[in-house]
């Protein structure tokens, strides 16, 4: 198990090597000259004291690409992930100041995802084409093909505009107060949870049928167990190595689609921070937040893998 | 033997006319027996006729600004309202279809071409597999909505750069799929076979893994079609996509967002079709994935 986990963990770091070196990528492949691009940005955006060499000196284009490349990789190392261009704020500051909002609604989602997901799955599976499996499974294709801004713009519609239940837009951190807080996460949970759920529901449920047609299923029924212990103990428990997969790809969703819903809904989290970044054209910014976005990602998937080996110990690569 | 060698030429010969046939009425039996993917195709198909149609079916122009006729409900004369600058969103829905739709055809066949490429030399060259699948795995770790992002944001905006940026957080998935057919055809008896008859990499690749790996292939470049439709709305959406002079479903949407409490049928209409055709897409790919194969259910 250690050597697996050492291994696992060593494995990673190329991939995190090639994440850096994309983003690097991402700022070189700026048609023409970022720092004049920049000029031009800041302008617009009422920081004309900033001239084109402290620009230039500021993001290192003022070096060979090797030594850029070299400094990016050794300072993202060590946590340096530079600083915004407008505000002079490091990145690694702003990411701190922006990660509790942001934390707070993907884990929440996710949570309220997997409790919507693994339930309709379920029932889809052990009601195979009833009527209940149908709708699960219109569920699921609605889920992929709604897209989250459009949904969360309906929901802001009928129960904030309409029926007034809730505030349309907005974040209270919860040190206003848990009811507040809650209060302004209701929506946007909801519209994550919904359109993250659809996959975890379609492979629970595939799953689940395929568990469900084990000889120790029916050898559990004909003893007479009760239909709940059969779902819940015997199928549900071989069911959670490919479940668990999907419940890190459903996070994936959450992750890709926090930024827009964090516009639609105003809330001050990462994603609304990087739309931000990129639409002011802040390089650094954009640069520093899609690699915590991406690493968080490759760790993610670490943990899951090491997971995995911990739930079923016949997986060892 | 000299006859018996005609007649077998003759069994084999088919007209090109005689295939066309035989795979239209594949295709009927297939939209028959799935009448989840015959309202798939026919969402696709009444998508593409008001894509093509759009001038013929509106009496409006899709950019032409009405300061008087802000923010209308929806009438009779604007069929799905007006936006704040008065103009038809009728109008900008059908007109919007067409964007849509080339940025879906040309990721999806974009991604499809890279990725068998790509998951053709991979597969087959295992000296190259390491570097190449270590790079696509490196853009699989970033969220496909957030990489195309941050590269429209490096890119200059315009149609072709939204399509080139979601080919790029596309093209992994097709090429690791390409390439897990690669690792599995090239394994098989009739590779070994036409090896020992003395076939070279090149021939193998094109006449015999190549062919054999295209479906899985095109089955998921339907969903790239329905992701690459929902991503550029998305980017339009939030003003970083197709420049706002282009009427689009996801620049009506961007457009609303201001106003969203107050008219919120600028965002209902140009979603719900943007719903529907991403809807129609995945049902018509969900079929073709279960036809082919399956055992692929749920896979891809």
């Amino acid at each position: 198990m250690k050597a697996y986990v050492f291994k696992r963990i060593l494995s990673s770091l190329p991939v995190l090597f090639f994440v850096g070196t994309i983003v690097f990528l991402i700022l070189q492949l700026t048609p023409g000259d970022p720092a004049v691009l920049l000029l031009s940005a800041s302008e617009s955006a009422q920081q004309t004291a900033l001239d084109y060499e402290k620009i230039r000196a500021h993001l290192g284009l003022d070096r060979p690409i090797y030594e850029q490349y070299g400094r990016f990789l050794w300072h993202t190392v060590q946590g340096d992930l530079g600083t915004s261009v407008f505000t002079g704020q490091p990145v690694t500051s702003l990411f701190k100041q922006r990660l509790q909002a942001t934390a707070a609604l993907g884990l929440i989602s996710q949570a309220a995802a997997l409790l919507i997901a693994i339930p309709l799955g379920m029932l889809a599976a052990w009601k195979v084409n009833s009527i209940w499996d149908r709708g699960i499974m219109l569920y699921v294709v609605m889920g992929f093909s709604v897209p989250q801004y459009w949904l969360a713009y309906n929901f802001i519609f009928l129960f904030a505009v309409k029926l007034g239940w809730l505030p349309a837009v907005g974040y209270a951190p919860i040190s206003e107060g848990f009811f507040n807080w809650s209060k302004h996460l209701v929506l946007p949970v909801l519209t994550l949870a919904l359109t993250a759920g659809a996959l975890t529901a379609r492979i629970t449920r595939s799953t689940m049928l395929e568990v469900l047609r084990e000889d120790y299923i029916r050898t559990a029924r004909a003893k007479g167990l009760s239909e709940r212990v059969l779902l819940v103990r015997h199928a549900l428990k071989n069911a959670a190595v490919p479940i668990l997969t999907v419940a890190s790809l459903g996070l994936a969703t959450v992750i890709g689609g926090i930024a827009i819903i964090e516009v639609v809904f105003a809330i001050p989290g990462m994603g609304r921070a990087l739309v931000e970044a990129i639409v002011q054209r802040d390089y650094p910014v954009i640069q520093g937040l899609i690699m915590i976005t991406a690493a968080t990602f490759v760790v993610l998937n670490l943990l899951t893998d090491l997971l995995y080996a911990f739930l079923d110990p016949r997986i060892r690569y | 033997m000299n006859d018996s060698l005609s007649h077998l030429t003759l069994v084999e010969e088919e007209s090109l006319r005689q295939r066309v046939v035989r795979w239209a009425s594949a295709g009927g039996v297939l939209l028959r027996k799935n009448p989840n993917m015959l309202l798939g195709a026919v969402i696709a198909v009444v998508m593409l006729v008001i894509a093509l149609a759009a001038p013929l079916i509106t009496n409006y122009d899709p950019v032409r600004l009405s300061v008087r006729e802000r923010l209308e409900s929806p009438s009779s004369t604007h069929w799905f309202g007006t936006d704040q600058l008065g103009r038809d969103v009728y109008t900008r829905v059908v007109y919007g279809a067409r964007v849509s739709l080339l940025v879906g055809t040309s990721v999806a066949t974009l991604a499809a071409a890279f990725g068998i490429i790509i998951g053709l030399i991979s597969g087959y060259f295992r000296s190259s597999d390491l570097v190449i699948m270590r790079f696509m795995d490196a853009l699989l770790a970033f969220p496909s909505f957030l990489l195309a992002i941050a590269l429209v944001a490096v890119w200059a905006a315009g149609v072709w750069t939204v399509i080139v940026a979601i080919t790029v957080v596309s093209t992994p998935y097709t090429a690791r799929l390409a390439r897990a057919m690669v690792l599995s055809l090239r394994e098989r008896d009739f590779i070994d076979a036409s090896r020992t008859i003395g076939a070279g990499p090149t021939r193998i690749m094109v006449l015999h893994i190549l062919p054999n790996s295209l479906a899985p292939v095109f089955v998921q470049a339907t969903f790239a079609f329905a992701v690459a439709i929902l991503i550029e709305a998305g980017l339009s959406f939030l003003g970083t996509g197709v420049p706002p002079t282009v009427p689009t479903w996801g620049n009506t949407m961007g457009d609303g967002r201001r106003a969203a409490q107050v008219a919120p049928w600028i965002i209902f209409f140009p979603g719900l079709f943007l719903s529907l055709t991403v809807l129609g897409i995945n049902l018509l790919g969900d079929g073709l994935r279960d036809a082919l194969d399956p055992k692929l259910r749920g896979q891809i």
